[in-house]
Formats: structure tokens, C-alpha cells, sequence
């Protein structure tokens, strides 16, 4: 195979050529002959109800084509949820109805009431400002805890309360839990919030629906990380259209951080809309709408507890999580703070009881669904914070005491239902710590105390559950689709391949990736092979990208489907060469008699299979053409060890990142840069998430954080450059390339290195102070130093605290 | 954006008259009034483009004092005035971005008299002029409040006479979303004496610190500001900082800025 493109090779990435140089084609590049546009008038209050919506001034309006409600929409179903769970007395959640507009009631700041469309976006907006609407302003809830309360307001008169479910995992080992904590020689715990977060993708989400009335067929362009899913959710659960009569293309799209894997409202109304107008319906949401519309992530309030022995093993963990639905229930919205944050709440460690508690609530909120991680850095966060604090408390090394109580044989089966196939976690801590030099943090303490800053330096330990999932599985989990992954690779008559993709890049560069696995299988250059994805109507039925699961689910597919090429080019060549098909090689692009010089080029043997005159039509087809569907055996499990090193200005409280050092394991890797990339883009999303963003939300329900002007996005100058290490690996024992996935692992093992590090330099300088709630902004940090007044409300406490912290 | 009339006149005395029209309004940089109007959250029947008025755009160092065009970028004053007046040119330097910097002008932010602006604290801490098509105004009683200033309608800022400090230096603690000064002090060392202006704290707009200022104005040196503290009242509360955070760092940002300078 050609060294400097197969697997293994840090190629560059090709597909950035066209995004250099402004040629890549986003959903919003595409204009359709006679396309209208929508505006959606969105509720300004987070909660009440609709007395009246008057749409004659506004159907008069220039350019006006027509003014939807609710009304136009009585025969569509609600926006589906794709999980359900069953709470701890049996029952299944409470799943509200989700309108793509609002029926009578507003439920956040940002639900649809109406949509205008009009031959041009301006028109639309200024019909949008003559609409009439009436609406009664109720009493919202915005925190969770008030949520569950008597007497709350009700986010929804159909259900019995705002509780979601109340999730117990593993409900059986609870009454061992509560004794091991109550028997322990030590218990450390620690009671944080996980803040919400705002996705923020540089595109933002857009929506083309068009339909060809002489085929009775529709399509949605739009800015998706599954096509597929969007065609199955939409067509079968809310407009009724057939999967063949519905086609959904994904183009180039900027970023989605799990943002994009959800079906939202705008796709099925210009979907509908252009139906009913007989002309293409664009949407194209500005930044503010992406605020309070696009799902956001995290918003879990937790209390931990972690049971010791009198040697410092791990006895038991305890956690209680109140997490976020917002005002409805996302696609994945259930999944995440139950089967992919319980599951992982064993963390590194030999913990051999573990009980989770997880009370879902409906709140005034915009829905809460996965954002990069999900589910894994809300259990990574609070596990290393309370190990850490635990060592803190027992006056230990937080090294030694994570080596003790470190997994070292696999496969592991945790006490959460997961199986850790393989992993050298002592391996990844020593890496982190060469890297970081950790043992030369006294000298650098020193310098930063001569210039009067405060020094500290954090460790975190990461484990997540990806490659998601083995289908059988996540059905009994209760997932309502499968998880499995396709791909059909094409061989074309002189040689070149197409590979058709289910997986979906929208920043991974699985262009240049998928390319290097299947040129290294065949033993041809790179370039020989094309990637294509995200339209399903060339590609196989496929799940989309998420949960670091396109390498280790689709590039699996890609393999199988590959290998069965292989197998039929063998069969081929060996007719020609008049051997047997056992005894053929395929070495470097040729197919060779073994021990003999009698060889073939792998483009004689394609062109033999599409001009078949020499060939073995009784016992093989024609073509060149194989499609296979990979379903895994079980997730991946990725790990690291992460160093953060911070100073701390103790005059205003404000913390700077002075070294980041990410060691991870992600089993075999493909193209070393790529992951490099991944791991930093996910770190500056972790390090952001601890040090400057917040979603905030006022006591009304108004989203405060509803701009850049006041939401902290991190800038390249607010980090120093990482040192990312990949080279600890330990291959995935049960798919065909070894891989693991590292799409999230920055995001996830990030947050807990930072805050371990911010609060290890306030121990240093005498302060001892617990925990400060991430974002730790200037001021928190200053109000704990000196105990001033923070930015949060006077005397409140974490209980009360849920959205935005 | 609602739909707006567009010009550019050739000189001051047209912009002048356009001016006189309802709802006109003059376009600088345009790097508040453009995302303003994107938001619909303001409507001018007609923008008047600054751009043409000739000599509106300059950097003039003339003996102890430096004026600067209306229509200066915030670009063209950090490398103009750097000579001249170093604490300006840096203040100039480290307003927003390069883009917002190659667009925004000096007439512009003095003109909006956002709380958080950089260019108000460099104003008034050195006393300076706001020259207008009218007349003369001087710092003291050019800013009246949070995007409030003694502007009448139809007058423009031609320029800004500065006299130059004898040191001078501009500390800004940034807010973390926005980058705008969450609390920013000027400090000028002048003539008679030192004066400290600060903007971002408050809920008035830009003003002065004369506590600071007489400490420093009888000893120019951090130690004098030992004891001093800002009270909060008054002070901006947000979701970045509360009151007693900002009033607490106008004292480190005074002290910094002392410190950069002794």
C-alpha cells in the first residue's frame, strides 16, 4: 500500500481545499427556481397562552403567500422523541406532545406560534411584524427543583407533573449502595452543576423543502448530521410520506456538535409547506433564533457521593442528577442523562457498587438534547471532581489515589451494565504526566508566585462508551431505532471506487479518512477512491454521525462491504490468471499466483468485471459493487488521562490556561493530524465550557445569554497550544479496524482537569474552597477567594440553581 | 433590515442638511448601527455615509495637544498616535477586533457613548474637546449618561482635541463574552494633575474617579491608592459581574494602570 496515504498517514485533509476556498456547498448555497421563505414568529415569553392569532393584516402584506398556525397542521403528528424510559416504579416517561407550532400554549422563549412565508425573507419578516397575536402570559418555572414542587407551574396541562421520569440504575444494587456508603471508613461528597451550554455551530441550522408534484415526491435540503434518521422521524412519525416518496440531503455542513442530529420543527413545516404552496420553502435561521431553538446541552444539577475503605479503595458511588428536558422532549433528549451518563459512572475505577438516580423535568426552557459527549462528561465531571476532592480530604496524591483504584484487567464488567473491552489506563496517566511534566510543576509554581499569581494543576481521568451501538442492546435500553451503520462501496469499470457512506461528515473529514482505510485494503492510492454522503438517495440507509461512532460503526461497514469486493476481484482475477482463488494475493493494487510472477492490476480485473468477455459468468455476476451494514458487538471505549495547568490572578479572579496535556487512548488511529484536530477542537469546547460559557436564563423564563454580546464563546487566544498524544493504544477487540472513536474525548475529559486544576491553586495559596461551579468566571472565582458578592443571585444555593447556573 | 435611503455626501454641510430630515441618521463605522439595524431594533428612513466628508479623517500632533479626525479609524489612531500620545494609540489598539478596528471611527463610539466603549475613559480622563459643526464641547460636559451626550440634532463631531498627558495608560478587564470592557480605567497624568476616568462599571456611562485623582494627583504612585475603594452602588450587575466585583476592580485596574506607568 502506498505509505503516504493509508492507514496510519496524517493525509491532508482533501475536502479542505474547497472550504478554504469558499467552494464547499452548505444548505444555504442552495437556491431552488421559485423558492419562498419562512419566518417563524417565535413566542418572546416562556410562557402562555395563545388567546387569538388575527393573520389578515399580515396576509395582505406584499409578497405574503400564506400565514400557517397550528391549524394547518391538525393532520401532522408532533415532533418524536427516539427513547423512551421507564422509571424506577414501572411506569414509561411522560412524552408530551410537540407541535411544529404551538397548539394554544407557548412553552420557551423561542417556540414557534406562526410562519410566514413570502417571495422574499424581508417580506416575510415584515408580515411577521403585522401578525396579530394575542397571548396571555403565564406563570413559567424555570428551575428544576421548583418544577417538581406542588403547585408548580405546569409546562404541560396533559401530563401529571414536570417530572419526566425517575430513572434508578442499577435499581437492584440501591439498597447495597446506601449500606456501603453508610459502613464506610471515609465518604466525600460533593454537590455540583453541570452548566447549559449552547452548541453554537459556525452554520447555522437551515431548511429547504421542495416538491415535484409530477412525481408526487418531496425533498429537504438541510443542515443535518443523519439524513436518514430526518427522512425516517419526519416521513413515518409527523408528515405521513413515504420513505420512497421523501428524499433528504445533508450537503457540506458547518459543524453540529450534536446540535444537528435532531429532527426540529422548520424541517418538517418547509418540508409540508412547500407541498401545499407548490414552491420550495426556505429557512434560514439567524444566530439569535439558533439560540433559543437549536437544542442546547448539559443543564444537570447533581450530588455525589463516593463510599472509601480505610486503604482508599473505592467502596460505592451514590449519585443524584436533576437533569434539563426544557420545555419538550428532543429526539435523543431521554438518552442522555440515563443510559449514556449512568453507564459510565464506574469511570476508570474497580468501584464494585454504584447506584445512579437520575429525575428528569420539564421546565420553561428550550429542549435539552446530546451535545458533544452527552451524557459522558456530565458523569466524567462529577466522578474526577469528587476523586479529586476525595484525596484532597484524605491528604493523598490525586495520582496514587486514581492508580489504586484503577481498572487493570479486560474485559471489565462494570456494575452499570457495560462491558470495557480493552484499556491500559496506567499506561495513558504515565503519558499524561511525561507530557505535562508534572514533576516540574513546583518550578513553574514558583515563577507564577513571583509575579503574585496563584499556580495549580489538575488531573482527570476519562472513560467513555462510543461506537454507539449494538442495536439489540439499545432496543432493550429502549431506543426506538436501531444503531447500526451501512455503507456501499462501488468499483468502477477503470478502477476507482465511490464509496457510499451512511456515516456524515460535517467537520471530521471522513473524505480524506474513509478514502485511507479503503485504498490501504486494496493497496491503491488515495485519490483512487471517492467518498459520498448525506443523500439518501445514493446512499444506503444509515444512522448519521454521532457519539464518535463513524470510524468505529461506519468505517466497520465500509471494511465488510471492501472485503467482499476483494473477495469477488479475487475470484475474478483468479479465472483470468487460470489459478484458484485461494491461492491469490492482492499486494499493493495487484493480484498475484502466488509464488508465481503471474500478476494482474487491480484495474484489469475491474475493467474485466464490467466488460466481462473473459469472465466467470456462471458462477459470478458482473460488476463491481457491494454494499454491508455493521451492526457492533458492543461500544467502544476510549479513554485518556488530561493535565490542565492553570494561573489564577487573585486580584480579579480570573483564571488563564498556562498547558493542556491530552494523552488518549483510541485504539488504532487512521490519520493521526484528524484525531490531533478532533481532540483540540474538543478541548477548546471543554476548557470554554469550564471557564466561559453559560446559558443563563432570568427567573422569567427571558434567555439572558441570547447573544455573542453576552454567551462567552472561547477564542483561539484564550488557550495555549495543547499537547495531544494519541500513541497509548489498545486496539477495540471487537470491530475490524481496532478503532475506538475520539470525536468527543476533548469535550468530555476536559471540564474536570480545568476545575481540579483552578481549585488545587486556590489550596496551594491557603484558600479552601470545595468546588466553584463551572463557567468559572472572574467573578466566581474572586467571590470565593475573597467572598464578595458573585454574579449569581444573593443567598442562593446549588438546589436552586438549575438553568444557567 | 427595514428598507432605508442611502447617501454619501461630499461635505459636512450636506451631510448637515440631509441630516435635518426625519429619522436620518449618520453612518460612521457602522459597528453599532449596522447589527442594530440588521435586528430591526432601529429604522433610519435615511443613513448618511460620513465617508466622502473631506478631511474627516487624521491624526494631528501639534505641540501639547493631538486632534484626531471625526472619521478616524480605530486602526489609524493606534499607529498614528503612537508617538504622540502611546496611552490612545494602545487603548485604539486593543478596541474589539482588526475588522471592527479598520471600520469603526473615533466620531462613531464618542457619538453612541456606549457604557462600555474604550474611547469615552481616553476622553474624559484627559479632559479633551469634542469639536462638532457648532461648536466646542468639553469632556466634562460632552457625556451625560449611558448613551447619552450633549449632541444636540443635526450636530456632528468633526474632531477630538486631545492634550496630550504626560503619561498616560489605559487598563481594561475584559467582559469574557463580549470583550468590551466589563470594567476599563484611564489614567492620565496631566499637566494639574492626574485624572481617572472609567468606563463599563456604571450604570450612568464614562466617569470620573476623583478619590483616585486626588491620591494620585498628590502622590502619582500605587501605593497612594492603598485604602481607596470604589463603592458599588451605582455599579453595572449582570450575568459577568456583580456591582461589588466591578466597583472592586476599578481599584486593580487604577492600581495596574499606575503600576504600568511608575
Amino acid at each position: 500500500m502506498p505509505k503516504d496515504g493509508g492507514i496510519g498517514a496524517s493525509t491532508k485533509r482533501r475536502e479542505d481545499v474547497r472550504f478554504l476556498t469558499g467552494t464547499g456547498r452548505y444548505t444555504d448555497d442552495i437556491n431552488l427556481p421559485g423558492q419562498a421563505y419562512v419566518h417563524f414568529v417565535r413566542s418572546d415569553v416562556a410562557h402562555g397562552r395563545i388567546r387569538s392569532i388575527d393573520p389578515s393584516t399580515a396576509e395582505g402584506m406584499p409578497g405574503v403567500l400564506k400565514v400557517f398556525t397550528s391549524k394547518d397542521f391538525e393532520a401532522a403528528g408532533g415532533i418524536p422523541c427516539g427513547w423512551q424510559i421507564t422509571s424506577r416504579d414501572g411506569s414509561v416517561m411522560q412524552e408530551p406532545k410537540h407541535p411544529i407550532l404551538a397548539e394554544g400554549v407557548v412553552r420557551h422563549v423561542g417556540d414557534p406560534i406562526a410562519a410566514i412565508v413570502a417571495k422574499s425573507r424581508e417580506q416575510a419578516r415584515d408580515a411577521a411584524e403585522a401578525l396579530e397575536i394575542d397571548i396571555e402570559e403565564l406563570p413559567a418555572v424555570m428551575n428544576m427543583r421548583e418544577a417538581l414542587k406542588d403547585g408548580a407551574p405546569q409546562v404541560h396541562d396533559s401530563l401529571d407533573s414536570n417530572l419526566c421520569f425517575d430513572w434508578g440504575f442499577v435499581e437492584e444494587n440501591r439498597e447495597a449502595v446506601d449500606t456501603a456508603i453508610r459502613e464506610a471508613a471515609h465518604v466525600t461528597t460533593l454537590e455540583l452543576v453541570n452548566n447549559r451550554l449552547i452548541a453554537n455551530p459556525m452554520e447555522p441550522r437551515v431548511a429547504i423543502g421542495a416538491y415535484d408534484m409530477a412525481a408526487d415526491s418531496h425533498t429537504l435540503y438541510t443542515t443535518s448530521q443523519n439524513p436518514h434518521v430526518i427522512r425516517l422521524l419526519m416521513g413515518a412519525f409527523v408528515l405521513n410520506i413515504p420513505e420512497h416518496k421523501l428524499r433528504v440531503v445533508a450537503p457540506d455542513v458547518g459543524g453540529g456538535f450534536g446540535s444537528k442530529i435532531y429532527h426540529y420543527a422548520e424541517e418538517a413545516f418547509c418540508t409540508y409547506a412547500a407541498k401545499v404552496l407548490r414552491r420550495p420553502v426556505k429557512w434560514t435561521s439567524s444566530r439569535s433564533e439558533a439560540f433559543m431553538s437549536d437544542a442546547h446541552g448539559r443543564d444537570h444539577v447533581t450530588k455525589i457521593e463516593l463510599a472509601l475503605d480505610a486503604d482508599h479503595n473505592f467502596t460505592a458511588l451514590r449519585t443524584e442528577t436533576h437533569a434539563n428536558m426544557g420545555a419538550y422532549l428532543s429526539t435523543f433528549a431521554p438518552a442522555v442523562p440515563t443510559w449514556l451518563h449512568g453507564t459510565l459512572m464506574a469511570g476508570n475505577y474497580r468501584t464494585p457498587l454504584v447506584y445512579v438516580n437520575v429525575k428528569a423535568v420539564f421546565t420553561n426552557t428550550v429542549p435539552v438534547d446530546a451535545y458533544r459527549g452527552a451524557g459522558r462528561p456530565e458523569a466524567t465531571f462529577q466522578l474526577e471532581r469528587v476523586v479529586d476532592k476525595a484525596a484532597r480530604e484524605l491528604g493523598i496524591d490525586p495520582v496514587e489515589l486514581r492508580r489504586k483504584n484503577f481498572i487493570t484487567e479486560f474485559p471489565y464488567a462494570t456494575p452499570v451494565a457495560v462491558e470495557y473491552d480493552t484499556g491500559d489506563y496506567h499506561a495513558t496517566l504515565d503519558k499524561v504526566l511525561e507530557i505535562s511534566d508534572w514533576a516540574g510543576f513546583d518550578a513553574r509554581l514558583e515563577k507564577s508566585r513571583a509575579r503574585g499569581k496563584l499556580r495549580g494543576i489538575g488531573l482527570a481521568h476519562y472513560i467513555e462508551a462510543c461506537g454507539i451501538a449494538p442495536s439489540n442492546l439499545v432496543g432493550q435500553l429502549g431506543a426506538r431505532a436501531g444503531l447500526f451503520e451501512s455503507a456501499t462501496v462501488r468499483v468502477n469499470a477503470t478502477g476507482g471506487i465511490t464509496v457510499m457512506t451512511g456515516s456524515h461528515s460535517h467537520g471530521q473529514g471522513h473524505a480524506t479518512t474513509f478514502a485511507q482505510v479503503v485504498a490501504d485494503m486494496i493497496g491503491i492510492d488515495a485519490s483512487q477512491v471517492e467518498i459520498s454522503h448525506g443523500d439518501t438517495a445514493n446512499t444506503p440507509m444509515g444512522m448519521g454521525t454521532y457519539g464518535s461512532r463513524s470510524i468505529a460503526v461506519g468505517g466497520s461497514a465500509m471494511v465488510k462491504a471492501t472485503e467482499k469486493i476483494i473477495a469477488k476481484a479475487r475470484k475474478i482475477a483468479a479465472h483470468m490468471l487460470e489459478a484458484s482463488a485461494d491461492d491469490i494475493e492482492l499486494k499493493d493494487g495487484a493480484f498475484t499466483v502466488a509464488g508465481t510472477d503471474k500478476s494482474l492490476n487491480w484495474g484489469d480485473v475491474t475493467l474485466a468485471a464490467y466488460v466481462p468477455h473473459n469472465y466467470p459468468l456462471d458462477e459470478i455476476e458482473p460488476g463491481l459493487e457491494e454494499t454491508a451494514f455493521y451492526d457492533p458487538a458492543n461500544f467502544t471505549f476510549p479513554s485518556g488521562a488530561y493535565v490542565c495547568e492553570v494561573e489564577v490572578d487573585p486580584e480579579t479572579g480570573k483564571v488563564e490556561v498556562q498547558g493542556f496535556a491530552a494523552a488518549d487512548d483510541f485504539g488504532n488511529v487512521i490519520n493521526p493530524m484528524i484525531v490531533e484536530g478532533q481532540v483540540q477542537g474538543g478541548l477548546a469546547q471543554g476548557i470554554g465550557q469550564a471557564l466561559l460559557e453559560a446559558c443563563a436564563y432570568d427567573d422569567d423564563g427571558q434567555l439572558l445569554s441570547a447573544s455573542y454580546m453576552d454567551y462567552a464563546m472561547p477564542r483561539a487566544y484564550d488557550f495555549p497550544m495543547f499537547k495531544v498524544d494519541s500513541s497509548c493504544r489498545t486496539p477495540c477487540t471487537h470491530n475490524p479496524l481496532g478503532v475506538k472513536g475520539c470525536g468527543e474525548a476533548g469535550a468530555i475529559g476536559s471540564p474536570p482537569a480545568v476545575v481540579n486544576a483552578v481549585i488545587d491553586a486556590l489550596h496551594r495559596a491557603g484558600h479552601e474552597i470545595p468546588h466553584i461551579d463551572m463557567p468559572m468566571t472572574p467573578n466566581r472565582v474572586w467571590s470565593a477567594i475573597h467572598g464578595g458578592a458573585g454574579p449569581d443571585k444573593d443567598g442562593e444555593t446549588m438546589e436552586e440553581r438549575s438553568v444557567g447556573a | 433590515m427595514y428598507d432605508f435611503e442611502f447617501m454619501k455626501p461630499s461635505s459636512l454641510d450636506e451631510a448637515v442638511a440631509a441630516l435635518a430630515e426625519e429619522d436620518a441618521q449618520l453612518l460612521a463605522g457602522g459597528q453599532t448601527l449596522l447589527p442594530t439595524m440588521k435586528q430591526r431594533l432601529a429604522m433610519p428612513s435615511k443613513l448618511i455615509s460620513l465617508k466622502d466628508i473631506p478631511d474627516f479623517s487624521y491624526v494631528k500632533a501639534e505641540g501639547d495637544t493631538l486632534t484626531i479626525g471625526g472619521g478616524t479609524t480605530h486602526r489609524q489612531v493606534s499607529e498614528e498616535a503612537e508617538s504622540a500620545f502611546p496611552g490612545l494609540a494602545s487603548l485604539a489598539g486593543r478596541i474589539g477586533d482588526p475588522a471592527v478596528r479598520n471600520r469603526g471611527t473615533i466620531g462613531g463610539s464618542l457619538a453612541n457613548n456606549d457604557p462600555a466603549a474604550c474611547y469615552p475613559a481616553a476622553v474624559l480622563a484627559t479632559g479633551a474637546t469634542v469639536i462638532t459643526n457648532r461648536r466646542e464641547i468639553p469632556a466634562d460636559e460632552y457625556f451625560q449618561g449611558m448613551f447619552t451626550t450633549a449632541l444636540d440634532e443635526g450636530e456632528i463631531i468633526t474632531a477630538v482635541r486631545f492634550p496630550i498627558p504626560e503619561a498616560s495608560r489605559y487598563e481594561k478587564f475584559a467582559q469574557p463574552a463580549s470583550r468590551f470592557p466589563m470594567v476599563a480605567c484611564f489614567v492620565a497624568k496631566m499637566n494639574g494633575g492626574v485624572r481617572v476616568a472609567v468606563t463599563g462599571a456604571s450604570e450612568e456611562g464614562v466617569f470620573r474617579w476623583s478619590e483616585a485623582e486626588e491620591a494620585l494627583t498628590a502622590t502619582f504612585s500605587a501605593d497612594a491608592l492603598e485604602g481607596l475603594a470604589h463603592p458599588a452602588n451605582g455599579m453595572i450587575s449582570d450575568i459577568h459581574g456583580s456591582g461589588e466585583y466591578r466597583a472592586h476592580l476599578i481599584g486593580v485596574m487604577t492600581k495596574r494602570a499606575v503600576l504600568h506607568l511608575t
